[in-house]
């Protein structure tokens, strides 16, 4: 039985881990459903835990790639932090808010300050030979000390109106028709690329699934899009029936997925971190620049922290200097109970962003059990293990 | 033979920490021929490979090519000169598939700028189809192929590129009879095509089959080099193990 399913799953085309990932995290929906009298499975709930996961869940594909090249990113939280305050000091002190490129310029300036601050990280990992685990230990104190020092400690608020709609608040989605264009266009590109390849592969007679398969596959992945699409929708602004449809933040998340995507599968830089990650010295002795390669990896991750500073001030309408503590560790954990392995060489985008989602579920499910948070780390703690215990058993397994 | 060598490595010396791993050693190759070099363990013939291979860099000496000198100070010098490696841990990246190791460093791209996956498997199908008409698992990640399998691997790399000079350190370690014949078979076309093979090995019996010149190494140093249909086992034996 649990050979013909996993042979099942192999016509067509899937990971048996992704699936039994995306099983764990259906049974986890259902018990809260249950457990919360079926709050947690409604529209509205469904649409903040979408919000609440974008945050993780962008910061958790550029760990990816960090801990596939064996090192590890601790500073990610006050990275996020520093990003965060300098982003909204500029924008409320600098530009001031009745300036309306201020916001944009505080973005690009953010972004580029993020990116400067991994490549400063990559610099002494790559160059100076510093283990990553020591750098970025030193870049969580470091830069958590530089978010205070932007403006004392203050809080600085409010955010210009434009940018707050990034944090995806009460106007902060694209409402009904454009969801649905979203929705209807994703699906025509999902279609469109899947037979292209296929295509391309039966030019070269390589052999391809078979066709119900690839038209089974389709039709899940196109009714999950639609279903995504309907439940957002379905959440209505207050007292309104106008629906908010896809929130922004998750719309930049879904855009950070597909890069990051793109980057580890259809480029130069993403193969050679994962040859880097599997055999470093074989990496070597092929001529790949391990050290630019390594401060890539850094720099993308640093940009990455600045995109998630954006939606956290957004969201907040302010900067401040306590952003991002301890989102370090809900960032590793996503990457790492998403199957990204620690030892190196192994490790998925999409298997990061179902990790953000299980953690971010178990996280609201209990907030609406009305868990302490105590509680709540305690049961994320045990969670974090059984998830890394059950990946050891099913490597052991495979071999 | 009167023509210039392919390779000529002069006075090499390479020092780790006041050690002399290689200690003025000389060695030359030509054209369609298969050197072997040998000596005990730490008798410096990886490291004096490695120094043409551009793993490490020499501390002084002269590498000519085709009578020209040459720099290399990396991996990437010594392959745009036309030098590949098989090295005895076969340097395969083991979570990654056969299509990928092979092109790793090198990948072939789209006009987009996007590793072109279709084109590069198709070619390494070819490679490898030659090298091992069973191999079959080119999706299948490196580290869960067998020993021979993985060894194709490696060849098909290095030989894919339009190698001159090939180093083949211990090609034969990890393989059963029927894969040992085989790259014995390889050896001797790549021989016709008029490659240059440096073989480093410890097993007398694979040396006396493929090889035209010994090069006998120990401490460093080159003890002598020798045609092989100059001289027996015994001697060669004695060269090694009395100096």
């Amino acid at each position: 039985m649990a050979k013909q399913f996993s042979q099942f799953l192999n016509t067509l085309g899937v990971s048996p881990r992704l699936v039994s990932m995306m099983i764990a995290l259906l049974v986890i929906w259902l018990v809260l459903h249950f457990l919360t009298d079926g709050t947690f499975l409604s529209a509205r709930n469904l649409y903040n835990l979408a919000v609440q996961t974008s945050v993780v869940g962008i910061m958790s594909t550029g760990m990816v790639l960090i801990i596939v090249a064996r090192h590890i990113d601790l500073s990610v939280g006050s990275l996020l932090g520093v990003t965060g305050m300098l982003i909204a000091y500029l924008q409320a002190e600098v530009f001031t808010i009745d300036n309306n490129w201020g916001w944009v310029a505080s973005i690009a300036i953010g972004l580029v300050v993020g990116g400067i601050a991994g490549w400063w990280q990559g610099y002494w990992v790559a160059h100076r030979g510093v283990p990553a685990f020591i750098v970025t230990l030193a870049g969580l104190l470091l830069f958590r000390g530089a978010a205070f020092e932007v403006t004392d400690g203050k809080t600085v608020a409010p955010m210009h109106e434009t940018y707050q709609l990034l944090g995806g608040g009460i106007d902060g989605a694209i409402g009904a028709t454009w969801s649905w264009i979203f929705g209807l266009v994703a699906v025509a590109i999902l279609v469109f690329f899947t037979l292209k390849s296929r295509f391309r592969k039966t030019k070269y007679g390589f052999p391809v699934k078979q066709m119900w398969a690839e038209l089974l596959m389709l039709a899940i992945w196109s009714l999950l899009i639609i279903l995504f699409v309907n439940v957002m929708n379905s959440y209505y602004k207050p007292r309104t029936e106008v629906a908010r449809g896809i929130p922004i933040p998750v719309l930049i998340l879904i855009g950070t997925v597909i890069v990051m995507t793109c980057i580890t599968k259809f480029t130069k830089f993403g193969r050679h971190v994962f040859a880097m990650g599997s055999n470093p010295e074989a990496a070597e002795l092929a001529g790949i620049n391990i050290k630019r390669v390594t401060v890539g990896i850094f720099v993308l991750m640093g940009v990455l922290a600045s995109i998630a500073a954006i939606i956290t001030t957004a969201r907040l309408n302010a900067g401040v200097n306590s952003m991002g503590t301890l989102q370090e560790l809900n960032v590793i954990a996503a990457a790492v109970i998403g199957g990204t392995s620690l030892a190196g060489g192994i490790g998925t985008i999409p298997g990061a962003i179902l990790g953000a989602v299980i953690m971010q579920s178990l996280d609201n499910g209990m907030v609406l059990l009305g868990v302490s948070s105590s509680m709540r780390q305690i049961v994320i703690g045990i969670v974090l293990i059984l998830a890394v215990w059950f990946d050891v058993m099913y490597n052991k397994k495979r071999r | 033979m009167n023509q210039t060598p392919l390779v000529e490595m002069k006075d090499i010396v390479k020092t780790f920490g006041g050690v002399h791993a290689v200690d003025h050693a000389s060695v030359d190759l030509y054209p369609g021929e298969v050197v072997g070099v040998l000596g005990h363990n730490g008798a410096g013939k990886s490291t004096l490979m490695k120094m043409l291979s551009g793993a490490y860099v020499k501390d002084s000496g002269q590498i000519l090519i085709n009578g020209e000198e040459v720099t290399i100070e990396s991996p990437r010098d010594a392959q745009d000169l036309g030098i590949e490696t098989i090295y005895q841990t076969l340097a395969l990246a083991d979570h990654l598939d056969a299509t990928a190791n092979l092109f790793l460093g090198r990948e072939k791209t789209t006009a987009w700028g996007a590793l072109d996956d279709n084109l590069m498997e198709a070619e390494t199908r070819k490679v490898l189809h030659r090298l091992n008409p069973r191999f079959k698992n080119i999706k299948t990640e490196v580290g869960a192929l067998s020993g021979g399998q993985r060894q194709s691997v490696a060849i098909g790399r290095a030989i894919y590129f339009d190698a001159k000079i090939l180093i083949m350190d211990e090609p034969t370690a990890a393989l059963g009879m029927q894969e040992t014949a085989a790259v014995a078979d390889l050896i001797q076309q790549l021989k016709k095509d008029n490659l240059g093979i440096f073989l480093i090995s410890h097993d007398i019996h694979d040396i006396f089959d493929l090889c035209d010149r010994i090069c006998v190494m120990k401490a460093g140093k080159v003890i002598g080099t020798r045609k092989i249909s100059e001289v027996t086992k015994d001697d060669v034996l004695s060269m090694i193990i009395m100096a």
